[in-house]
């Protein structure tokens, strides 16, 4: 086994010397072999996994535009009656919108090694996150119980609640994933030199930030 | 298991494979991260799936050998090519090439393991799940007839109102998981983890395919799951996404399903064609002629495949201008898939052929992918298939494709790398039989469907008229589903008996040039003792020919 | 089940059609489905070709150079116009033949190559896209032209006749559709509009035309003429639930005179028979007239969606039951009228449990709706 992989080769290890292989003796010797720059394996996997979400977002906004182009005939509430950019959900936006600001701060302060800084900003994301579902949650209510507006109700109830569904649950699930990172950041679980992880969480919320300005445009904006 | 014989002749520079279950238990195999151990489970499960696969589709047959029989009817016809296409495809197909792909990518790229190895488990045990989720309709009074498709509105609650269709789309939406997670750890696996010197151009050709599959995978399957949450919703929620009844779109869930549907197919044929650009160098002696070209070829099927999906739908009313883009879309990813063609038969020519078991089922894959394809082109044409949509020559063509094509090559890979897997080689005579028998009743059983489609025959329909003129080509069809059967038979026997039984195979029987065979065979649980350092594609070539080593004649 | 194999074999003789019926798609009897005949014949010899090559190449390179073969001459450059490919001799003693890495100018050959058939495909398709699909004129007399709108419902065919030759028409048929044949050179077009009332359907003659798709919340459209009269077969070619199976389809073309004459014919109401005045009570009073329509008892029976099942009309001027799976005469009419589900399972008609006095009835009664 070992001759098999052997002659050729430097010495073994991740990053061989430059010019390794170059014995004096034998065959002409291969070029030398220069570390290749790539990505981490968390690193590529967390975009394979955004990627995906992309994917299965562009779908569910697919479905509702097709569905807003026929809205005419459909049962009331119409779009433009139920939605409206009022100040909560302009309000729940910016959150959500600052909130990759203040996960880049804490990511910045985790990097320069000032554990509480990290931990203050990152909480704050938290927090800010969670506003964000409560505005969503308020005015979940408010078209349920005054608007009459269900999943069931017409197409736009259909794809609106789905749509905006299942951002919502994408926020719930990083809420919850950045609460566990807060827990190791407090316990000094995740530190400077172990924030690969917390750097894939922050990744994973700026997608779903981004999904958002998405979601918000073309249901905020165009749709209604 | 033969596993754990090797691990125990090897130092161990892992510490990891100190600590858990007994090796070779059942606890170990229930709770293993080892991609290779994977990798076995995943082909094993599929492998189960496919006789059951294979059992529905034998009483599909024996219903159909003559007009208005009632052997069996209706609605368990019905849900039987349905059940057969969802577990072929779902858990035959995808299955078995994520299997070979977790055993041999980090093998073939001198990695210890995938990039996530529990991940990989999660991968492996949500597919298995989603199967049984979707066998479990059988329980509760029925399996789903819907046709593997499913078009919409007959999903929905008015048309289909037991839970079958809700566990269907339950469990497809659960092994979707895990596909999408196998997909994630090949990506992570193959553009983090490779060897030292294996810069991307010069991973095995099997590698690089199963990198495309993975792109296909995460593109792909997130919009057939978020349409069949859709259908959930519409039938527990009362939604009314596909509710046409209430404004819903019909056509939107056949565009939905599609857009997965045919990046689908090219995931079930990309690793097949990795698989056999492996085994044809090796057993020609050559090697594999234009890399690069074969490369790119690989990248443009896996673009072109996302723009293809409307060819399914031709009949849906489309206008001619669209029909048209579907049209030439499809016909333009012909070529990158004749370029493959072609490569294959350079790199033959002028070898020295040796036809061992891996090679002859290569041939089978060659001499019938072509016809699968040149159908492919036929379909292509739009207005032909105006008349050949849902019928009996669509029936045969995919089945050209997906037995001709994948299953032939996955045939060819598994005989090419059992010796690898277990240390024993598969046994020849045996194989020589099978691959015989299924050759010569594949071909019955689908060559006259391409026959009885032209004369007018629908699929899916559990029986037909007497004065239809069908019934000799059905016999045909049905007798050659009757001779393909006892070779499966035979493989599984034979992959039962060379496991214990087999000749030893030694580190690298087929004297093959890729990094897998330059470890033990079985690998130990650490694959390598020593990170392998290449400079070439054929990392083995390069050390038996010292002297005219690859990397001196490759360029990326 | 035995019964209805036999009664199957009686349609046969009953309807004394010739034994086989054909379906095939090469043997077309309008100008669309031949020019989609024309266009196979097309692609399957090009295909066909391109096939004996390839196989060829495959047979020959396999036997040529397999392990054991003479020892020819050195491989031949398959190309003699371009450069010698990279070869490298294998090392001294080494059995390996020479490794051949491959080749830019063979390469761009057999990429250019394919590309050329595909743009003479792509033609010649687009050729036969625009002859089969013209675009549908809005009916207006003299045109000779019948426009009938086509309802897939599970598991038969609603045939609602909107205009011929300029004509309004408004009534409904079913399962039995009715065109004009052509003559003296003058083509007598059919344009169907194609909507479905449940789930997808797809409407297949293979003689006539290539299939369109019935999309519930859809409207499709087809169109296609012929010049020789007779029985055109086909049926329903997307999956559309239990009996996708018996949703036949038949379609009769007739000489112009024929058809106007049945045309006028079914858009009377139905005959009202002296002799089976009770009769009609019976039927009236029956759930029948929940879902079927006999035009002209309207007034007897209140006003229902009488929209899910065949029109009654003139059924007995249909030669088939039940989408065209039987035939159609007093003794299957009666079979059918007491149990569907033992002719066709899963249909949407429930046997309604008629005692033998009120079958009778309703079948004498039915018996009249020539």
């Amino acid at each position: 086994m070992n001759e098999l992989t052997a002659p050729a080769a430097p010495p073994a290890g991740q990053e061989p010397a430059p010019g390794a292989g170059e014995t004096p003796s034998g065959p002409e010797a291969p070029p030398p072999i220069t570390p290749e720059k790539t990505l981490q394996p968390a690193q590529w996997g967390m975009i394979c996994f955004l990627a995906s979400e992309a994917a299965f977002f562009c779908t569910l906004i697919t479905a509702y535009l097709t569905f807003l182009g026929s809205a005419a005939a459909d049962a009331d509430p119409k779009p433009a009656d139920a939605l409206k950019l009022s100040l909560l959900v302009i309000a729940s936006t910016l959150c959500l919108l600052s909130s990759s600001f203040t996960v880049h701060k804490a990511e910045g302060a985790l990097r320069a090694g000032r554990q509480g800084g990290f931990c203050l900003w990152w909480g704050l994301t938290i927090l800010l996150g969670v506003i964000f579902l409560t505005g969503t949650g308020v005015e979940w209510r408010e078209l349920i119980v005054e608007k009459h507006l269900t999943i069931s109700r017409n197409l736009f109830g259909t794809s609106y609640y789905t749509l905006v569904g299942f951002h919502a649950l994408h926020v719930t699930g990083g809420v919850i994933a950045m609460s566990v990172v807060l827990g190791m950041g407090l316990r000094n679980e995740v530190t400077a030199k172990n924030h690969l992880g917390a750097e894939m969480v922050a990744w994973y919320w700026h997608f779903v930030d981004g999904v958002w300005v998405v979601v918000f445009t073309v249901v905020y904006l165009v749709g209604s | 298991m033969a596993v754990a014989e090797q691990t125990t002749s090897e130092p161990k520079p892992d510490a990891a494979a100190e600590h858990g279950p007994e090796p070779g238990s059942l606890l170990d195999w229930l709770t293993t991260v080892d991609h290779k151990k994977l990798g076995l489970l995943y082909i094993f499960l599929s492998l189960f799936f496919l006789v059951v696969g294979g059992i529905e589709a034998l009483l599909m047959r024996w219903q159909l050998m003559w007009p208005d029989y009632d052997f069996v009817t209706r609605d368990r016809f019905n849900a039987l090519f349905t059940m057969h296409g969802t577990t072929m495809v779902f858990f035959v197909g995808m299955p078995i090439l994520i299997g070979l792909g977790n055993y041999f990518v980090p093998l073939m790229i001198g990695a210890r393991d995938m990039a996530f190895p529990r991940l990989n488990a999660f991968g492996l045990w949500a597919t298995l799940f989603g199967g049984f989720l979707v066998y479990f309709s059988f329980a509760t009074g029925g399996a789903p007839a819907l046709g593997w498709f499913a078009y919409a509105p007959l999903t929905e609650k008015t048309f289909s109102r037991g839970p079958a269709t809700d566990l269907w789309a339950l469990g497809l939406i659960v092994s979707g998981a895990g596909t999408i997670a196998g997909g994630v750890n090949f990506i992570a696996t193959i553009l983090g983890m490779r060897a030292p010197g294996m810069t991307l151009f010069k991973v095995p050709f099997f590698v690089w395919t199963m990198l495309w599959t993975s792109f296909l995978i995460l593109v792909a399957i997130p919009p057939l799951t978020a349409g069949l949450i859709m259908i959930l919703l519409d039938r527990n929620l009362g939604a009314h996404f596909f509710d046409a009844q209430n404004g819903g779109s019909a056509i939107m869930w056949q565009h939905m399903f599609w857009f997965f549907g045919h990046p689908e197919v090219y995931i079930l044929i990309l690793p097949v064609f990795g698989m056999v650009s492996e085994i044809i160098p090796v057993f020609s002696r050559k090697v594999l002629f234009g890399y690069e070209f074969m490369a790119a070829a690989t990248m443009g099927i896996a673009f072109v495949s996302l723009g293809v999906w409307a060819h399914h739908m031709f009949t849906v009313g489309m206008t001619r201008t669209q029909d048209l883009f579907f049209v030439a879309s499809t016909l333009i990813i012909s070529i990158p898939t004749g370029i493959k063609f072609f490569n294959w038969l350079a790199t033959m020519y002028g070898g020295r052929l040796r036809f061992e078991s891996p090679m002859l089922f290569c041939f089978g894959f060659l001499s019938m992918f072509l016809i699968g394809g040149l159908t492919g082109i036929m379909l292509a044409a739009a207005p032909f298939t105006f008349q050949l949509s849902d019928t009996y020559f669509v029936v045969a063509h995919f089945h050209w494709v997906l037995i001709g094509g994948t299953l032939f090559g996955t045939f060819a890979g598994i005989y090419y790398w059992y010796p690898k897997m277990t240390g024993r080689m598969l046994d020849e005579r045996l194989a020589k039989w099978q691959f015989w028998l299924l050759y010569i009743g594949f071909m019955l059983t689908f060559g006259p469907m391409h026959i009885s489609g032209m004369l007018g025959m629908a699929r899916r329909i559990y029986t037909y008229e007497a004065d239809r003129g069908w019934m000799f080509w059905n016999q045909l069809t049905t007798v050659g589903a009757l001779i393909q059967a006892p070779s499966f038979a035979i493989f599984i026997w034979n992959v039962i008996v060379s496991w214990r039984k087999g000749k030893p195979a030694g580190d690298n029987p087929w004297d093959a040039w890729t990094l897998e065979w330059a470890t033990a065979s079985p690998p130990p649980s650490y694959n390598f003792e020593e990170v392998p350092v290449v400079h070439s594609r054929r990392p083995l070539w390069d050390l038996k020919h010292p002297d005219d080593p690859d990397w001196k004649y490759e360029h990326e | 089940m035995s019964g209805v194999i036999l009664m199957r074999s009686m349609l046969l003789l009953a309807v004394g059609e010739s034994a086989r019926q054909n379906v095939s798609i090469f043997d077309p009897a309008s100008p669309q489905a031949e020019s989609i005949r024309n266009l196979g014949i097309l692609v399957l010899a090009i295909t066909g070709g391109i096939f004996l090559v390839v196989e060829g190449i495959l047979f020959y390179t396999m036997f040529r150079f397999r392990r054991g073969a003479p020892p020819g001459p050195l491989v031949p450059n398959p190309d003699p116009k371009v450069p010698p490919p990279v070869t490298v001799e294998p090392a001294g003693t080494s059995p390996e033949p020479p490794q051949v890495y491959g080749s830019k100018p063979i390469e761009i050959a057999w990429t250019a190559a394919p590309t050329l058939v595909v743009l003479i495909l792509l033609l010649v398709i687009t050729r036969t896209l625009w002859e089969i699909a013209p675009d549908r004129p809005e009916p207006h007399e003299g045109d000779n032209a019948l426009f009938v709108t086509v309802i897939g419902r599970q598991w038969w065919w609603e045939y609602r006749y909107d205009h011929y030759n300029g004509r309004p028409l408004g009534f409904t048929t079913a399962n039995e559709l009715h065109i004009p044949v052509g003559r003296d050179g003058k083509d007598y077009p059919v344009y169907l509009t194609l909507q479905s009332a449940d789930v997808c359907h797809s409407f297949w003659v293979p003689r006539l035309a290539g299939k369109t798709d019935l999309i519930p919340g859809r409207t499709n459209h087809m169109t296609f003429h012929t010049a020789t009269a007779g029985l055109y077969v086909g049926q329903c070619a997307e999956y559309c639930g239990t009996q996708h199976a018996k949703m036949l389809l038949r379609v009769n073309a007739q000489p112009s005179e024929e058809f106007e004459s049945w045309l006028r014919h079914e858009e009377q109401p139905a005959t009202d028979v002296e002799t089976v005045r009770e009769d009609k009570h019976v039927f009236l009073k029956q759930s029948c007239v929940n879902c079927h329509l006999v035009r002209g008892t309207e007034k007897d029976t209140p006003a229902r969606r009488r929209e899910y099942a065949p029109d009654l009309t003139h059924l007995m001027s249909r030669k088939t039951l039940a989408s065209g799976i039987i035939v159609n005469d007093v003794k299957t009419l009666r079979d059918w009228v007491r149990d569907p589900q033992n002719i066709k399972a899963g249909c949407l008609m429930p046997a309604f449990g008629l005692s033998d006095r009120e079958l009778d009835s309703v079948v004498r009664y039915l018996l009249t709706l020539r």
